[in-house]
């Protein structure tokens, strides 16, 4: 089984979230990043399918110098070689493109990722990437299980589950609960140094869309407290002052 | 400007999220046709789409588009895209309308994106705004491609009844073998109930239920207001309810007229995803709580007993 897991380098869940020049950067001072956790899912499963059925997984990101201590992350959990894209990620299409051209002579069985990135949630990636190498692609995985030659899994549909089959290969968008996060231990930390990280610079048309500016939503007024004796006056709030009921 | 909508149905209807779609196309202007999938819908059902703006409706009535295979509706997609000469795909953020707006993307060359938030800016060039950091913050972005696709966001547009009628036509495409590689062998869905995506109004509970067995009277106050019910990422990981209702960073994120939160802390996971609803109500015995400083409306004291009175005064006020 040779497995591919894209993994994205994003802000921690808890940062602040501030822009600079001009509102066209994203501000990083003090901004911890991480493997994004639904990418993270998607590494933690293909480490339990490597486990259960050998072979070998790759993690490939598309990112700046920055990125590689993100990477050594995911070589530590269980990755055995790294491709990064040396690219600034610029829109959804310019990432799949990265990834579907630095996977079509791989020879994956396999393509993994988080179901959307935590910064920019497009939740697209998966799916350019299989319309992009012809693969069925399917979004968001919340179990996943080989069978010979084939995939069975669930899909979180509104309101329930989807249940799946398809043959290897193809691409999935990965979401809980479709394996537990893994912490690095550190034989792992220690291995992950030396596995190879390699530099691919990148290829493509490059991006559809273009970033104008950010803005940050309006700052929310003051909560108003409502005794807990007179839930009364709570009902008529929200029917003569917010009008929602 | 020519408009196709994609829009999807669920128990023979067109869903919510899917209405505001096709009134979205309307509000921008031009000649709006939607496209229906499956044979699950009738033509009375999708005539009606005409209230909200749509001239047309092209209706695939074949069964095997009953269930949202992604590769054969994409397929579809895109060659009625190219039939009816859209410039622009409109769609609502889905779980299948997601997937399915990816793959068109590449097949016709178009700019793609999601979680739209407004109606698009035209003055120069064409741009949007679209919520990113799970709504943390926005993006204004130019789609600079001669096609577009936006999949828009819950309330990004107003549903304007127009009092129309839409005709529906029709339509089919050749699909291979490989439009149906991915096999669906079950599908397990709530019916009847308000699905949470769809919901204007949220009931949530936290941790601070002690238990699923407490869950009664959340689903009561959730009926008497016709919404539907959530939980924090702790009941769900607890299985104490199924993943589907878990709302937050990791799970579905909401924007209903009116969250309310039930004995849950506010952690910043959870409140990303129900930061965009429009207001929120806080009941919690800890008057430290978190979710306070992002609530409209707050209530300090026991869950056990303030829920079953709201219930009580909500039906009294009716």
């Amino acid at each position: 089984m040779k497995i591919l897991v894209c993994i994205t380098h994003v802000p921690d869940t808890t940062s602040r979230i501030a822009f600079t020049d001009g509102d066209t950067k994203f501000d990083t001072n003090g901004v911890q990043f991480i493997i994004g956790p639904y990418d993270d899912y998607a590494l933690a499963r293909a480490v339990e399918l490597k486990e259960q059925l050998g072979g070998s997984i790759t993690v490939l990101n598309v990112g700046g110098a920055e990125t590689e201590p993100t990477i050594r992350k995911a070589l530590a959990i269980g990755a055995d070689d790294a491709i990064r894209v040396n690219a600034e990620p610029k829109d959804s299409f310019f990432v799949a493109e990265q990834i579907a051209n630095a996977a079509k002579d791989g020879g994956y069985d396999l393509i993994l990722m988080g179901r959307e990135s935590i910064d920019f949630n497009g939740g697209m990636v998966h799916g350019m990437v299989g319309e992009l190498l012809g693969l069925p692609s399917i979004s968001p995985v919340m179990t996943l299980d080989i069978e010979g030659d084939t995939a069975k899994m669930a899909r979180e549909i509104e309101g329930g589950k989807e249940y799946l089959e398809v043959k290897l290969p193809f691409v999935a968008g990965c979401q809980e609960p479709i394996a537990e996060w893994k912490i690095p231990n550190m034989r792992g930390i220690m291995s992950a140094r030396t596995k190879p990280l390699n530099v691919v610079e990148p290829s493509g048309n490059g991006e559809n869309t273009k970033l104008e500016k950010y803005e940050l939503p309006p700052a929310k007024g003051d909560v108003k407290m409502i005794d807990a004796e007179n839930v009364g006056e709570l009902v008529s709030l929200l029917k003569n002052e917010a009008k929602v009921i | 400007m020519s408009i196709l909508v994609f829009v999807e149905s669920a128990e023979g209807r067109v869903k919510k999220t899917s209405i505001e779609a096709v009134a979205y196309a309307a509000a921008m202007g031009g000649d709006v046709t939607a496209i229906a999938l499956g044979n699950d819908v009738d033509s009375s059902e999708l005539e009606k789409l005409g209230n909200y703006g749509a001239s047309k409706v092209l209706h695939v009535d074949d069964e095997r588009l009953n269930q949202g295979v992604i590769q054969a509706y994409s397929s579809i997609i895109a060659k009625a895209m190219e039939d009816s000469s859209a410039e622009v795909l409109v769609l609502a953020n889905s779980s299948l309308g997601n997937p399915v707006s990816a793959r068109v993307s590449v097949k016709v060359g178009a700019s793609l994106v999601s979680n739209v938030t407004d109606l698009p800016d035209t003055s120069a060039g064409f741009k949007v705004k679209r919520s990113i950091y799970t709504g943390k913050a926005f993006a204004n972005v130019e789609l600079t491609k001669e096609k577009k696709i936006l999949a828009i966001k819950k309330n990004a547009a107003e549903i304007k009844e127009t009092g129309g009628t839409a005709t529906v036509e029709k339509y089919s495409v050749d699909l291979g073998d490989s439009d149906f590689g991915a096999k669906i062998t079950k599908t397990d869905k709530a019916t009847g109930e308000v699905l949470l995506p769809e919901a204007e109004i949220v009931v949530s509970g936290g941790r601070g239920l002690k238990g699923p067995e407490n869950w009664g009277m959340v689903e009561e106050l959730a009926k008497e207001l016709g919404a539907a019910t959530g939980c924090s990422k702790p009941v769900s990981d607890m299985d104490w309810r199924p993943h589907h209702e878990h709302v937050g960073q990791t799970g579905v994120k909401v924007s209903p007229q009116l969250y309310i939160a039930v004995g849950i802390s506010g952690a910043i996971q959870h409140l990303a995803g129900v930061n965009s609803s429009k207001y929120i109500v806080v009941i919690n015995k800890d008057p430290e709580a978190p979710f306070f400083k992002a609530a409209d409306y707050g209530i300090v004291g026991d869950a056990f007993e303030i829920v079953p009175k709201l219930t009580e005064a909500l039906r009294a006020a009716k």
